[in-house]
């Protein structure tokens, strides 16, 4: 066996993250490593690569015990990392990135041209054909990830550990990340795959371990596993019940009377153009589109973060004035944006603070939420939303992703918005809290609040929601309803040329 | 133990070491006599000549809470000193004086505020501007001279004695306790806090990180006003060169042996005024003790170096796992004498 944890422990205040886990990587391997948010994934990698030390049991690499206590260790061991945010310099070149800390050197000096060809012969039998003098960063996210692999193999090569390396991917580097991992696993590497897109683990890998709230739950072949299985071993729970949940009546027309909000000719120049919507109270609004059609710019107008140029919005009351967040607060909107580390969480605040963060600012610095209120809206909201940590006073910070969105989207629940925007509300976060926050949507829309979710996962999408709106371009280009939404319909309005929108226009 | 106690615990037991080492080499260190009716001796003068940069320490903690810093808090001290002393040459009452004076300061502060929350300039040089233009207001007011004054009233302010304790030392805890009751009974620390550590995300939460910001500003020209006003007050005249020169340094440094992170973010006040406290008694003990006074600053500097390695969270750790190594290897004795006594 190429690497074997044999009862890895490891215990944070009050919290076992990683319970007597036994795992095996043979060469020639690529071993997929599943599990819900908090189950132990990040915390086994972080033991294996020297970040964390463990607490009992024993890392074996070709059966010498070893113990990494930094990631430079780690990697003169033989264990190196890719991680899904790419840990390079994007102000070097790529020559510069791939030998950097062992730069060829003649006399004491850097000698460029050894470095630019050691670089080459780094990248030989990746498929890339790059610049090599370029600065990283003028590459895409995919082209960085290829490189940082060839760098961490060049650097350990005996054990690679891809931490959702495909997050920010599309399809087609996605299939140019796989060729280059399954050309790895031949050369005999041992490969630790982190992904929640299980697609993907079924294409890649030949075994899955999945881990449940610090425990190994089942090591199996990934072609004897099916997908029901595995999913119930990482959930836990039975799949039966949920599906039934998941045919939900949905509203085949929509509702009469009067809209909770109107938009009206609202757009941005350059930005968003112009667009009309009607928000029915206790409706889902879904919001699809490819990256870059104007989705979350959408959102960002509706909230007040830029100032539309043209277009009014407005209720039963009349017009309503959204210069900026505070605005959009003060009229009853809520937004949970796509990027949670640095437009969501305040990381280093804890649990209640940041729940209550958005009704205090509200409330005005003078009138303090009272200690006893704030207490009793994190308790709440913990238990609510099945948000896992030690206590309320835990630093969002050192939650799992798809804790931290939960915290985030408390924050707004406990100011009780009328209308809420949902800026890819489970993106990085596995299934059981993708359910969750699913569930949760249905939950707070049978009470007459409107949501706007906005996603990239069309089949989430379409169980959601009551309405599609469909983005390209920054304009509309589709609005689907009732029995109107499906998967086809969908992708057809997403995909559809410029021809066929005049002609339906 | 409670968790405002324990946050200040680390400066609390430096200080505590500082004055045990000031003790050994000058031992009168903690004598303190009662005489015409005020309190004297070595402690009693470290109290008092702390005042200027504890009462910094106040406003530049608020200020490094959002992630920035207020290099011109020194310089306002020369420029609030200056309008005060102005004032009263000019004929103007006591109370005018110092209206005057901390109305200076607070508008210093909201135009450092405004450049950096408004216009967007990085705080360090935001308030460089000040820090070195100030000094040049400071001599027109002045007109280049020291102005000194004679108004017994506003000179009470820094060298008087209330209750046998000299006023400054009054002042700065007052001030102390009230910044500490106003950021930690209202939500204003919360919100300066979550500014400091994420101003985007602050901002789509609703929080007015604009205001926030030039508050803070603000609040740290406040405090150098009132420092301004001791110092002033002690001398009985303004000197636009010297006032307050280099404080700005003393008050950042008083702010981070507390403790707070020049990142931004959780901050505590007390701690920081504590900081401005062990690093007046490092230099009232270096004083004392008789070093040629060229030694002074190298041994200071010293110092602080040795306190901020000692309370440094990666050697606390290093030392935590150090420790938890030996007792591991130790408890399998005492493991098996601990039932051995419970039989009995």
């Amino acid at each position: 066996m190429l690497l074997a944890l044999q009862s890895l422990t490891k215990t944070f205040v009050g919290m076992k993250a990683l319970d007597e886990v036994d795992f095996e990587l043979a060469s020639g391997e690529v071993h997929a490593l599943l599990g819900e948010n908090g189950a132990g994934k990040s915390t086994l990698i972080k033991c294996l690569t020297g970040v964390y030390r463990r607490d009992a049991g024993s890392i074996l690499l070709d059966g010498r015990d070893i113990s990494p206590d930094s990631t430079s260790r780690a990697q003169a061991l033989g264990i190196g990392t890719v991680y899904q945010e790419v840990n390079l310099l994007p102000n070097l070149t790529v020559a510069q990135n791939l030998t950097f800390g062992h730069e060829p050197r003649r006399f004491g000096i850097i000698s460029p041209r050894a470095q630019r060809r050691r670089a080459a012969q780094m990248l030989e039998g990746y498929g890339l054909d790059i610049d090599l003098d370029r600065d990283l960063g003028s590459y895409s996210v995919a082209v960085q990830q290829l490189v940082a692999i060839a760098r961490a193999v060049e650097l350990s090569g005996r054990v690679l550990i891809l931490d959702e390396p495909t997050a920010s991917l599309d399809d087609r580097e996605v299939q140019m990340l796989f060729a280059v991992v399954r050309r790895l696993r031949d050369r005999g590497l041992g490969i630790i795959f982190v992904s929640h897109f299980l697609d993907q683990v079924y294409a890649l890998c030949d075994r899955i371990t999945v881990l449940r709230n610090g425990c190994r739950i089942v090591t199996e072949r990934s072609d004897s596993l099916d997908r029901v299985r595995l999913i119930e071993h990482m959930l836990g729970r039975e799949l039966a019940a949920q599906e039934e949940s998941e045919k939900r009546h949905r509203r085949s027309a929509p509702l009469a009377g009067e809209p909770l909000l109107s938009f009206a000719g609202v757009g941005r120049r350059g930005f968003v153009e112009p667009f009309d919507l009607e928000v029915q109270r206790g409706e889902v609004i879904g919001m699809s589109g490819l990256l870059g059609s104007g989705r979350t710019e959408t959102a960002e107008l509706m909230f007040g973060i830029r100032r539309m140029h043209s277009g009014t919005v407005s209720d039963a009351e009349g017009d309503l004035r959204l210069n900026n967040p505070r605005d959009a607060i003060a009229a009853g909107f809520g937004f949970a944006p796509e990027d949670r580390k640095t437009d969501g969480i305040i990381a280093d605040l804890s649990i209640r603070d940041n729940i209550v963060l958005a009704m205090q600012a509200r409330r005005g610095w003078l009138r303090r939420v009272p200690r006893a209120e704030q207490k009793r809206l994190a308790a709440d909201y913990i238990e609510r939303l099945d948000i896992r940590t030690s206590g309320p006073e835990k630093a969002v910070g050192e939650l799992s992703g798809g804790n931290q969105q939960k915290v985030v989207l408390a924050r707004w629940l406990a100011m009780n918005p009328r209308f809420l925007v949902l800026d890819e509300p489970t993106r990085g976060i596995d299934v059981g809290a993708h359910a969750e926050i699913l569930q949760l949507v249905r939950e707070l829309t049978a009470r007459g609040m409107a949501v706007l979710v906005i996603s990239s996962e069309l089949d989430e999408l379409i169980a959601v929601s009551d309405r599609v709106i469909v983005l390209r371009d920054r304009r509309q280009v589709a609005r689907l309803s009732g029995s109107d939404i499906t998967l086809e319909n969908v992708v057809h309005a997403i995909a559809a040329s410029d021809e066929h929108r005049e002609v339906s226009a | 133990m409670p968790a405002a106690v324990k946050r200040i615990l680390p400066q609390l037991i430096t200080l505590l070491g500082v004055m045990v080492l000031v003790s050994l080499v000058f031992p009168d260190f903690l004598s303190i006599d009662y005489s015409d009716g005020r309190l004297v001796g070595p402690v009693i003068d470290v109290l008092k000549r702390g005042a200027p940069v504890a009462l910094l320490a106040v406003g530049m903690t608020l200020v490094v809470a959002t992630g920035g810093i207020d290099l011109s808090v020194g310089t306002l001290m020369a420029i609030t000193g200056a309008v005060a002393a102005a004032a009263i040459v000019a004929g103007h009452g006591l109370v005018l004086a110092i209206v005057l004076a901390l109305a200076a300061g607070l508008c210093a502060g909201g135009f450092s505020g405004f450049l950096v929350a408004v216009v967007g300039i990085q705080p360090i040089v935001a308030t460089l501007i000040l820090m070195i233009s100030g000094r040049g207001i400071a001599q027109l007011i002045t007109e280049g001279r020291i102005l000194t004054f004679n108004m017994p009233g506003f000179a009470f302010l820094g060298s008087g004695t209330l209750l046998g304790v000299p006023v400054p030392v009054w002042i700065w805890l007052a001030v102390t306790a009230l910044a500490i009751v106003i950021v930690r009974r209202t939500a204003l620390g919360l919100l300066i806090e979550s500014v400091g550590i994420n101003r985007r995300a602050s901002a789509l939460a609703g929080v007015n990180a604009r205001v926030i910001l030039i508050a803070v500003y603000m609040a740290s020209g406040l405090c150098a006003a009132l420092a301004g006003i001791i110092t002033t007050a002690d001398i009985r005249g303004a000197d636009a060169n010297n006032a307050g020169l280099w404080l700005e340094l003393d008050a950042i440094l008083a702010t981070v042996l507390g403790g707070n992170s020049l990142r931004g973010g959780r901050f505590s006040i007390s701690a920081a005024v504590i900081g401005a406290l062990i690093i007046q008694t490092i230099n009232t003990g270096i004083l004392l003790a008789g070093f040629p006074s060229e030694y002074n600053l190298v041994i200071k500097a010293v110092l602080v170096i040795l306190i901020l390695v000692v309370q440094s969270p990666s050697l606390a750790g290093d030392l935590k796992r150090l420790g938890s190594q030996l007792s591991r290897r130790a408890p399998r004795r005492s493991a098996k004498a601990a039932p051995q006594r419970s039989d009995r």
